[in-house]
């Protein structure tokens, strides 16, 4: 029987691989993940959880763990925050073309310096051509039930995925999780044998040298997998509402009816811009907001399809681009809409760095500025809340 | 003279992963031109103390039933280290008729 | 939706509070959110946490800056700055101190509630050591009623275990003995 209880979203995310029953965790404490693989640690300890839990000196050596172990054919689980991830950077690359199917979450904290444990998503956005599939949820409820699916797309698509969840916002937030029953989640996911896996009774060579005759074969098969991953992500998420009655989709758009102007966010913020849209709405402005679910494969089509006769788009990036054509997000959406035959204005934002709480007032900001471009066309980024 | 065509494989169909899934694919690749000399081992004068077998860079050198180490021809690219290793100088380089 | 900000020292646990608050909350069947002014907190430093409760599911993910309730787990913070600010109009203001309600008028001058309870007292006998939170989660309970102590017991069972006992009954004692004053408001 599902249970409705009350916890972290680190917490959700623990449980949500404690039932996927996992069979190796290799990870390295960091701020504000440590509570996901603290809570993996004790049930591996009391014995709720058969996993081997392998302490290791770095995330670097975590991520090369998970990829040895996933390449025998183990269902491996990871966790780690901002300088983590960093430090995981080159292994990422080798996880999505060995086509190891690692879980990880991802605990979004800004990069430093200045060190900030706070939350932003720069450190996802610096491993954007990783190959790693990214999801990005929005609630404890979303972290448990992505942690869940993310096992059976990784599984599927034979390729990491990364579920990302806002540093303290999402991570340290106690609040109502419906946990899944055991036995369905293990129906929906059950362990089973990954073709082409190296043991000890039949020789397999893996990470072999790719000269210039064959890497670009090799690169393009884990680039043309993450592609066709867009349809497995579809049935998965599908096959989830027809089990457990929830489906997310590759975004959810709000408040879209009759909409002139919308805001783009990806996480926690979701919430907070609804509201705002809410009490806008009763004002009598025409807004919306987009929010993504899905950052890679990107949801080129669902993303145009949502802004159809839309005349401004507001793009918040939690994260820079320093010295690029726009921020991370945006250059995205701005690419992704380039040969809609009527686009609409697409205003940039940056907010909410380092952990800045982005407040209502802040949100009402970025709306009027998206209607201001829906009549005037969009101006340079915003950078919301900067001083000067 | 006859000319080796090697046809290069799609991504299509090349093992998922970075993955060499058959052992032992060394074997299709004949390295045995690369030679101008090849190590000649003198049984009398070889005390098997193993320094050719360890040096070698292309696990050339094999011990046979016997215990006597043979050369195998088809990975020795000739390079003369196991010679230069070898202590009781069991080991000549011979020049090969080209 | 109420809105409530502990305010406490690193170590008094106005966390940990905020989120048996937030816990009991949801095992009504209601909803809540319990969250921190995250930082690296040393102990002594003092330290924010915020509790959010709704009969609807919450949207905003913002901080509190305009508390319906405000929670002072170490009655010295009352000197500080910020320890009132944003408190709405005829909040409820739950202390930890020894002193007289009376004595916070200034400090909170639209609250339309202070209750007062010596936590740190309570919190001596019952646990042995000046760690509030459990005990004047008893005073706000009292003075608010936003949670049944039975609900706030049995998560605090659960959280606890063999400290259960003890922690429940600085509640219970806090509970009893909490002053709640009329303020009056704003006037």
């Amino acid at each position: 029987m599902a249970r409705r209880v009350g916890i972290s979203g680190n917490y959700a995310v623990a449980y949500a691989v404690k039932m996927a029953d996992v069979d190796m965790i290799a990870a390295y404490p960091i701020t504000p993940q440590t509570t996901i693989v603290e809570k993996l640690s004790e049930f591996v300890a009391n014995g709720e959880l058969d996993a081997s839990y392998m302490n290791v000196e770095s995330e670097h050596s975590a991520m090369s763990a998970c990829v040895g172990a996933s390449l025998t054919g183990a269902r491996v689980f990871t966790a780690t925050s901002s300088q983590g991830l960093a430090l995981m950077h080159e292994i990422l690359f080798m996880a999505s073309a060995l086509r190891t199917p690692i879980v990880m979450a991802n605990v979004n904290r800004a990069l430093s310096a200045p060190l900030n444990i706070w939350n932003d998503h720069s450190d996802a956005m610096a491993q954007r051509d990783a190959g790693c599939i990214q999801l990005w949820v929005r609630s404890a409820q979303e972290a448990f039930d992505t942690t869940i699916e993310a096992f059976k797309i990784a599984e599927e698509t034979r390729l990491p995925v990364m579920v990302n969840l806002d540093g303290f916002i999402l991570s340290h937030m106690y609040e109502p999780v419906e946990l899944a029953d055991e036995d369905e989640v293990r129906k929906f996911i059950p362990s089973r044998p990954l073709e082409n896996r190296v043991s000890t009774k039949k020789a397999h060579a893996v990470g072999v040298v790719g000269p210039p005759e064959y890497y670009y074969e090799m690169k393009y098969q884990a680039i043309d997998a993450i592609e066709k991953s867009r349809l497995k992500i579809k049935e998965i998420d599908k096959e989830f509402n027809s089990r457990f009655g929830k489906s997310y989709g590759e975004i959810e758009a709000y408040g879209m009816d009759g909409a002139e102007a919308a805001l783009i966010v990806m996480g926690s913020i979701f919430g907070s811009a609804k509201e705002v849209a809410n009490s806008l709405r009763e004002e009598g402005k025409k807004v919306g907001v987009i929010s993504l679910r899905l950052f890679r494969p990107f949801p080129i089509q669902e993303i145009r399809r949502a802004v159809e006769g839309i005349k401004a788009v507001g793009v918040v990036d939690r994260a820079t681009a320093p010295g690029g054509v726009g921020n991370p997000l945006y250059n995205e959406i701005a690419a992704a809409l380039y040969d809609m035959p009527e686009r609409p204005a697409i205003q940039g934002f940056v907010a909410g760095l380092g952990g800045r709480d982005i407040r209502q007032d802040d949100f009402r900001l970025m709306y009027s500025a998206t209607e201001k471009a829906a009549r005037e066309g969009a101006g340079r980024c915003i950078y919301v809340g900067l001083r000067e | 003279m006859k000319c080796v065509k090697t046809t290069l494989k799609g991504w299509k169909e090349i093992p998922e992963g970075c993955a060499i899934t058959e052992p032992g694919s060394s074997v299709n690749f004949d390295v045995t031109a690369w030679r101008t000399s090849s190590p000649v081992i003198d049984q009398n004068k070889c005390t098997k103390c193993g320094m050719c077998f360890l040096y070698c860079p292309d696990s050339a050198i094999e011990i046979d039933e016997a215990g006597n180490y043979r050369v195998n021809l088809s990975y020795c690219k000739g390079c003369g280290i196991c010679a230069k290793g070898c202590a009781p100088k069991a080991i000549t380089m011979v020049k090969e008729g080209h | 939706m109420l809105e409530i900000r502990w305010h406490g020292r690193g170590g008094q646990g106005a966390v940990t509070a905020a989120e048996i608050l937030a816990t009991s909350v949801i095992n009504e069947g209601k909803y809540a959110q319990a969250f921190a002014a995250f930082g690296p907190e040393r102990r002594g430093a003092p330290v924010l946490a915020f509790t959010r409760i709704s009969d609807k599911e919450i949207l905003t993910r913002c901080q509190i800056y305009e508390p319906d309730i405000i929670v002072v787990l170490d009655k010295n913070l009352c000197t500080m700055e910020g320890v009132g600010d944003g408190l709405k109009d005829n909040g409820i203001v739950v202390l930890n101190t020894d002193q007289k309600a009376e004595d916070y008028l200034q400090v909170f001058g639209n609250a339309g509630k202070i209750a007062v309870v010596d936590a740190t007292e309570i919190a001596l006998r019952e646990l042995g050591s000046p760690i509030t939170n459990t005990a004047i989660l008893g005073a706000l309970v009292r003075a608010t009623g936003v949670v049944g102590l039975e609900t706030l017991e049995e998560v605090m069972r659960q959280k606890f275990k063999q400290y259960a006992e003890k922690n429940i009954n600085a509640v219970r004692r806090a509970f009893e003995e909490t002053v709640v004053f009329e303020a009056g408001g704003k006037k």
